[in-house]
């Protein structure tokens, strides 16, 4: 089982992107669960939501306290909210910003991780771009696909074309195409993780 | 089909393909997304023919399902904490008159302090109501016992509440075998009402009742209640031969065959207790799990049966009675007296129940360290300094305050 958890602020679309990728690892043939956290429903409240990715049926619904997974959506949360805690060491870590991990102060903290298994997207610009709001969700998970190579690409493009009609849909399925490939050509070849 | 789905969504378009004839809420979380699903579909066409009434308040939308079931209608309502609370008396009213209405209780705490989150509060506070309570695990079996629900109502002409753990199973996005017409139609006949308000043939429903027969009345829906212990399996095993798989009865056992050690408990937390007891296993714990999906009637026979070659019950309890201690812990201990019991409240107001500390608890609970009531995950500290401040200060302030202050931001708190 991986378990992904993703931090946010209200507005920033957190819960949907937990749903959306739990459909993409449905879509892939495997069991999937997101919920969200709900702790303060306002807008730029930080926002915690959880999604779990297993080959078989996931019954544990406690809050993901060990995360293999986490996608940062606001850099500016790195201040606020211990947002890696219970981190596994092996795990992966993605973070909205167009900083690099030096200019967002976690260089001497990223260089006890696995290099490979962490990434930087401007998550937020791209959405500017082909969404033009400011709403990351989509992207990260594009780039999550790259980083982590847990579903493909082809998945989170269906799971948001599901969920978004029109130029929201393709809006945000061109920012996660384009993050997707800003991730992919960080690397050389994206790791594959396991799903169990 | 099986789709990945949002548990709310997956309940909601279970009522529908019941064909209720009536839908009337009033929005309070964590249940709103239900009927806005619903409403959905009723204003699309595609739930027809059925009306959908926005109501003012939860008295009402009791009130109007009251009405629609007295003149022959299917009817459903769904709500939570203090909306199921400020219909009570209209709930009481649905059972008395014998009215096969489905309510669905999106499990939250009740007020004050405020809370929106999850726990059992508000259902056991209407446990005494007359109607049926059947706790869903999961979000398949909270859309399969809604399916199960109106059968069980309709052939009983008594209400049932389908409780669903708020949040944790109706915002919940997980795989749902979502039913399709065709099965739901040959599951579920067409609602024959006992009793009916009809024009052409004018009569009453709702007569004052004095000392000479109220008794009676009352001792006929105790006896319709216990009719359903021997119901609500059968539902479940027919349920069972149409869809082919296992929602609904009265228990489910877990690993309880040679279990020195039983835990108990309702609802959405079972799944984090059996992936605990599993692991427990693996050391050689000798560990099983009951959960009770029917409430109310409480299946005395059946978790006698389950529970009494046991050496010890742990009854984990999402509410409590204050003064007395745990209520699902009353029923079992009246099921079953020769078994030592303990009590442990868990999960109040949302509080996360992780696996972590039920290893813990159920160490403790086979090594005989577990008293007979346990809050679990305790907060000590807070406690004693506002016991300091209220020993300290006659006029100590609101408690809730007090211990927000000391707490200091709750926003940054990931579990």
């Amino acid at each position: 089982m991986v378990e992904v958890r993703i931090h946010g602020r209200g507005g920033q679309g957190v819960v949907t992107a937990a749903e959306l990728l739990s459909v993409a690892a449905f879509a892939e043939g495997r069991h999937a669960q997101a919920f969200p956290s709900f702790g303060s429903e306002r807008t730029g409240a930080p926002v915690v939501a959880f999604c779990r990715i297993a080959g078989s049926v996931i019954r544990s619904r406690e809050p993901v306290v060990r995360p293999d997974a986490l996608i940062i959506q606001d850099a500016t949360l790195l201040h606020q909210v211990d947002v890696f805690a219970g981190l596994n060491p092996d795990g992966y870590l993605l973070i909205n910003s167009s900083h690099d991990f030096d200019e967002l102060g976690l260089g001497e903290f990223v260089r006890g991780l696995r290099r490979e298994r962490m990434s930087v997207v401007p998550a937020t610009e791209l959405a500017m771009k082909h969404l033009g709001r400011p709403v990351p969700n989509a992207a990260l998970l594009g780039g999550f696909a790259a980083l982590t190579g847990l579903v493909q690409l082809r998945s989170v493009v269906s799971a948001i074309a599901g969920r978004f009609a029109g130029p929201a849909g393709d809006g945000n399925v061109a920012a996660a195409t384009a993050a997707y490939g800003f991730v992919r050509a960080q690397r050389k070849e994206p790791v594959r993780a396991q799903a169990d | 089909m099986l789709r990945q789905i949002e548990g709310s969504r997956a309940v909601a378009e279970a009522v529908a393909l019941c064909r209720p004839e009536v839908i009337c809420a009033y929005p309070i979380s964590p249940q709103t997304h239900i009927v806005e699903g619903l409403a959905e579909l009723v204003k699309a066409g595609e739930l027809t023919p059925c009306e959908f009434v926005n109501v003012e308040s939860e008295f009402a939308a009791m009130s109007v399902a009251i009405g629609a079931s007295a003149a022959g209608a299917r009817a459903y309502t769904a709500t939570a904490s203090q909306g199921l609370l400020y219909m009570t008396e209209a709930v009481f009213n649905a059972s008395g008159l014998g009215l096969p209405i489905v309510m669905t209780v999106a499990n939250r705490a009740i007020g004050a302090p405020i809370n929106i989150w999850n726990d059992h509060s508000d259902s056991m506070a209407l446990r005494d109501a007359g109607w049926i309570q059947l706790h869903a695990e999961t979000n398949q079996e909270a859309a399969d016992l809604h399916v199960q629900a109106f059968r069980i109502a309709e052939e009983l002409s008594t209400p049932v509440m389908v409780c669903m753990d708020g949040f944790v199973l109706t915002h919940a996005w997980e795989q749902v075998d979502t039913p399709s017409q065709e099965q739901v139609d040959a599951f579920l006949p067409p609602f024959e009402p006992r009793q009916v308000v009809d024009p052409a043939a004018p009569s009453s429903i709702g007569a004052m009742v004095g000392p000479e027969a109220f008794t009676e009345v009352r001792y006929l829906a105790h006896a319709r209640l216990m009719e359903a212990l021997d119901l609500v399996p059968d539902v479940a095993d027919r349920f069972a031969e149409t869809f082919g798989r296992n929602s609904g009865g009265l228990i489910h056992a877990y690993r309880t065959e040679d279990a020195e050690t039983i835990v108990i408990a309702l609802g959405s937390v079972l799944g984090t207790i059996k992936d605990t007891v599993d692991e427990l296993r693996e050391h050689g714990m000798r560990i099983g799990v009951l959960g009770i999906t029917c409430f109310r009637p409480f299946p005395t026979e059946a978790v006698r049966h389950a529970v009494e070659h046991s050496r010890r019950v742990v009854v984990l309890e999402r509410a409590f009675e204050p003064g007395v201690g745990g209520i699902v812990t009353q029923n079992v201990r009246s099921a079953t007296p020769g078994t030592r019991i303990h009590t442990v409240v868990a999960g109040l107001g949302g509080r996360a129940i992780t696996k972590e500390s039920l290893t813990g608890l159920f160490r403790d609970a086979v090594a005989d360290r577990l008293p007979p009531l346990r809050f679990l995950d305790l907060n000590r500290s807070l406690i004693d300094r506002e016991l300091g401040r209220l020993a300290a200060d006659r006029r100590s302030g609101p408690t809730a305050e007090n211990i927000l202050r000391d707490l200091g931001a709750v926003a940054s708190r990931i579990g």
